[in-house]
């Protein structure tokens, strides 16, 4: 029962975009392991911005 | 034994289904319980998405769950993201679920429950679905191209221009239909301004706490946003209650139309952070939540139907729109059953964040057959009202008087039993002054959804009820005002870009401000339009954004059959093709009536000439007379408008043919488009661990 409303939690926040950071988070150390000249992960403030910026272009909404 | 324990129970699902179907179509006279609808509506659904949509998604399409989707190729951790099914599920249904499903219906509830019942059936079934699936297939085959660009390469470049323009067009119209309906809700009522007003800065807070306070939390800044609207369905009732506040809400039509054309630039200028991306959480949470809660409530009280199945308005006499049962019915319901809309999102955003083929099934067919499900609900909440009631809000003074007595004594002149205090009581217990002539269908809905919510969940709050439907409508009606507005401009700022690099760049501000108040007097002056005509508007601009939505949906269905051809699949080209074939039936017969009907009431140009003739003889009352040329003239454009519509599809169709033809004969046609097949290594992955 708890598992499932964890998981439950967890699709929301996917949806939501609410975690969109650590899968960014994630994403990063995954794709681009820290080198000399590789720049350091985005603040949580800077990459929120772009994330929103990107989630608004083209159609979105509908009738 | 496993095996036939399934075939059993699908036959099973399939009787019931006929069953209930059966008991919606041949009852006459007993009222018959909305439960009827919902299982008859989920049986078809269960039985068209088991086989239909899987034989599509095998035979037709042949899904291939071994390639890579464009999700997986360019994945970029921005647009590109191989996503959950189910997450993807929610963004599709979120996109594609506006307010359209909920006005159709009720609006369309004037010719009785059963033929837009059917339709919303039926057509979801046979069309809409099978158009999101195919166009969300074709386009996540091509890298998530757009429906416009996939016309252009697929089919030529006067499909492609086509699309183009008929998509800006419908948005125009669409968005003054919209504003339309916030208006009517709010004309008068300082309870629901007041609560419509207070969504802008409540939008706002959410906007800056998500954005600096505490940036990228989401769910916490929507939690608060969502109990401040709450407080402000509250707060609007105490301000009703209070003698000069109130008079700051109580407004005439025509300043709140001015008000929201004067919030729609601002919407499209201001940063998205601000206002529109906070106000689209709010909105998502509140329809979500609103539906489930409706859903819930139905099946918790199981209302009786007090509509018939059929009324005499299917000979076209109707008052909420004039117009015979075809074509009329299809344009009018739109969306819950077939919306050429969802192609423009089944080919942006969703095909980009596809983990795997085999979801199309389920995102494209499944998101429409949910969509549907909103429809019915719709229709239900509309129907569960006496039908003398439901004509009475519905009915615009044009029609049946502006006096009460005289509305009263012309809607029981047709049959249907209402009494002036039966209304003064509804509108007393609603917190409104007046129910009477509320045209667009959203206070209607918000009666209905009150009565639903009342009696499920405690009578007491009626009022509230009342305005927490009305903020429900306005506050997702609003987002997608915004939200077209912005994209007009982005699409009105592309085209330009041909012309003018400089206009083209989406963030140089003069650029901004000028595609902005186009957009914006665009729709504006339609809306005016439709807040001083004495008939409503909704009448008008409704059946007009019907025509453009389903002639939206025949071109993407065109592209789709093109398509099917030139893959070498013919014989199965029926699945697009008769759908299509079908839509522009429709669409034609009602663009050739809504142009060269005799009836004042159907034609543009008939209803264009009686005013002028009614303005010539002076027999107008001098504030009717006022507005008289700016109506005529709107007549003759909207009469323009409908024959370039019908033009363009006819363009684009015999456009598709002649490609057909040529591709049929052997001679050489634009080749398929599709990006060759790459092998995904996520199922690899999957299958390895």
């Amino acid at each position: 029962m708890l598992k499932k409303l964890k998981h439950i939690w967890h699709m929301i926040r996917d949806l939501s975009g609410d975690n969109a950071y650590e899968q960014y988070l994630k994403h990063y150390a995954e794709f681009h392991q820290a080198t000399v000249d590789t720049p350091p992960p985005l603040s949580r403030k800077e990459f929120f911005k772009l994330w929103q910026d990107s989630q608004w272009k083209g159609v979105k909404r509908c009738c | 034994m496993h095996k036939n324990l399934k075939i059993i129970l699908w036959i099973a699902v399939a009787l019931f289904g006929a069953f209930a179907l059966a008991g919606i179509a041949l009852n006459r006279g007993e009222s018959i319980n909305a439960l009827w609808l919902i299982t008859a509506a989920v049986c078809i659904y269960a039985i068209a998405y088991r086989f239909y949509a899987a034989w599509i998604a095998a035979t037709v399409l042949v899904l291939d769950e071994t390639r890579a989707t464009p999700a997986e190729r360019l994945d970029n951790g921005r647009d590109f993201i191989p996503t959950n099914k189910w997450i993807v599920f929610g963004h599709h249904f979120a996109a594609i679920a506006g307010p359209g499903p909920l006005i159709g219906p009720t609006l369309a509830a004037q010719f009785g429950y059963l033929p837009g019942t059917l339709w919303i059936l039926i057509g979801a079934v046979l069309g809409g679905a099978v158009q999101d699936m195919v166009t969300l297939f074709f386009s996540t085959r091509r890298n998530g191209r757009s429906l416009g660009q996939m016309a252009r390469d697929e089919i030529g470049v006067i499909g492609g221009t086509a699309a183009l323009v008929g998509t800006f067009l419908i948005m125009i119209i669409l968005i003054a239909v919209l504003g339309l309906v916030v208006v009517n809700a709010m004309k008068h009522s300082p309870w629901a301004t007041s609560t419509v007003a207070a969504t802008i800065p409540i939008a706002m807070i959410v906007g800056v706490y998500m954005r600096n306070i505490r940036p990228g939390r989401v769910l916490e800044a929507s939690a608060i946003g969502v109990v401040l609207l709450l407080l402000s369905v509250f707060a609007g009732g105490w301000i009703d209650h209070h003698q000069t506040l109130r008079t700051w809400f109580d407004h005439d039509g025509l300043p709140l139309a001015y008000a929201i054309i004067v919030y729609g630039f601002a919407a499209a200028v201001l940063p998205v952070w601000l206002l529109l991306a906070p106000r689209d959480y709010l909105s998502t949470f509140m329809k979500l939540g609103t539906i489930l809660l409706l859903a819930i409530a139905i099946v918790i009280l199981r209302p009786d139907i007090h509509m018939p199945a059929v009324t005499q308005f299917v000979d076209g006499t109707g008052p909420i729109f004039g117009g015979k049962l075809f074509p009329f019915v299809f344009i009018t319901i739109a969306c819950g059953a077939i919306s050429g809309f969802h192609a423009l999102i089944a080919s942006g955003t969703t095909p980009k964040l596809l983990m795997n083929e085999r979801d199309i099934r389920m995102i494209g067919y499944g998101g429409m057959l949910l969509e549907s499900f909103v429809a019915i609900m719709a229709m239900i909440a509309a129907t569960v009202l006496e039908p003398g009631v439901f004509f009475a809000i519905n009915s615009p003074a044009g029609v049946v008087g502006k006096e009460a007595i005289d509305a009263v004594a012309k809607i029981n002149s047709w049959g249907y039993a209402v009494t002036v205090e039966q209304m003064q009581q509804l509108a007393n217990d609603m917190g409104e002054s007046t129910l009477f002539a509320r045209t667009g269908g959203a206070p209607s809905l918000a009666v209905g959804m009150a009565s639903i919510f009342g009696s499920a969940f405690g009578k007491s709050m009626l009022a509230l009820w009342y305005h927490f439907a009305i903020m429900f409508e306005a506050i997702f009606i609003l987002t997608t005002l915004d939200a077209g507005t912005r994209v007009g401009r982005f699409m009105l700022q592309d085209m330009l870009g041909n012309f003018n690099k400089k206009l083209g760049e989406t963030s140089y501000m003069p650029s901004v401000i000028f595609t902005s108040s186009i957009v914006v007097a665009g729709w504006g002056y339609f809306l005016y339009i439709g807040v001083i005509d004495p008939n409503g508007g909704v009448n008008i601009l409704w059946p007009l954004f019907g025509i453009a939505n389903q002639m939206l949906a025949a071109i993407a269905l065109c592209v789709g059959t093109g398509i099917l051809v030139k893959s070498g699949k013919l014989k199965y080209a029926w699945v697009t093709g008769l759908p299509l074939a079908w839509l522009i039936a429709v669409t034609t017969t009602a663009a050739y009536q809504k142009i060269f009907s005799t009836d004042v009431r159907i034609g543009f140009f008939a209803a264009a000439e009686d005013l002028a003739t009614k303005l010539a003889s002076g027999v107008l009352s001098a504030e009717k007379a006022a507005v008289a040329p700016q109506l005529i003239f709107n007549q003759h454009l909207d009469a323009y408008l409908t024959l370039f519509f019908v033009v363009v599809l006819w363009v684009v169709l015999i456009d598709m043919l002649w490609l057909c033809a040529r591709y049929l004969s052997g001679k050489p046609v634009l080749k398929l488009s599709e990006v060759p097949h790459e092998p995904s290594r996520l199922v690899e992955n999957w299958v390895r661990d």
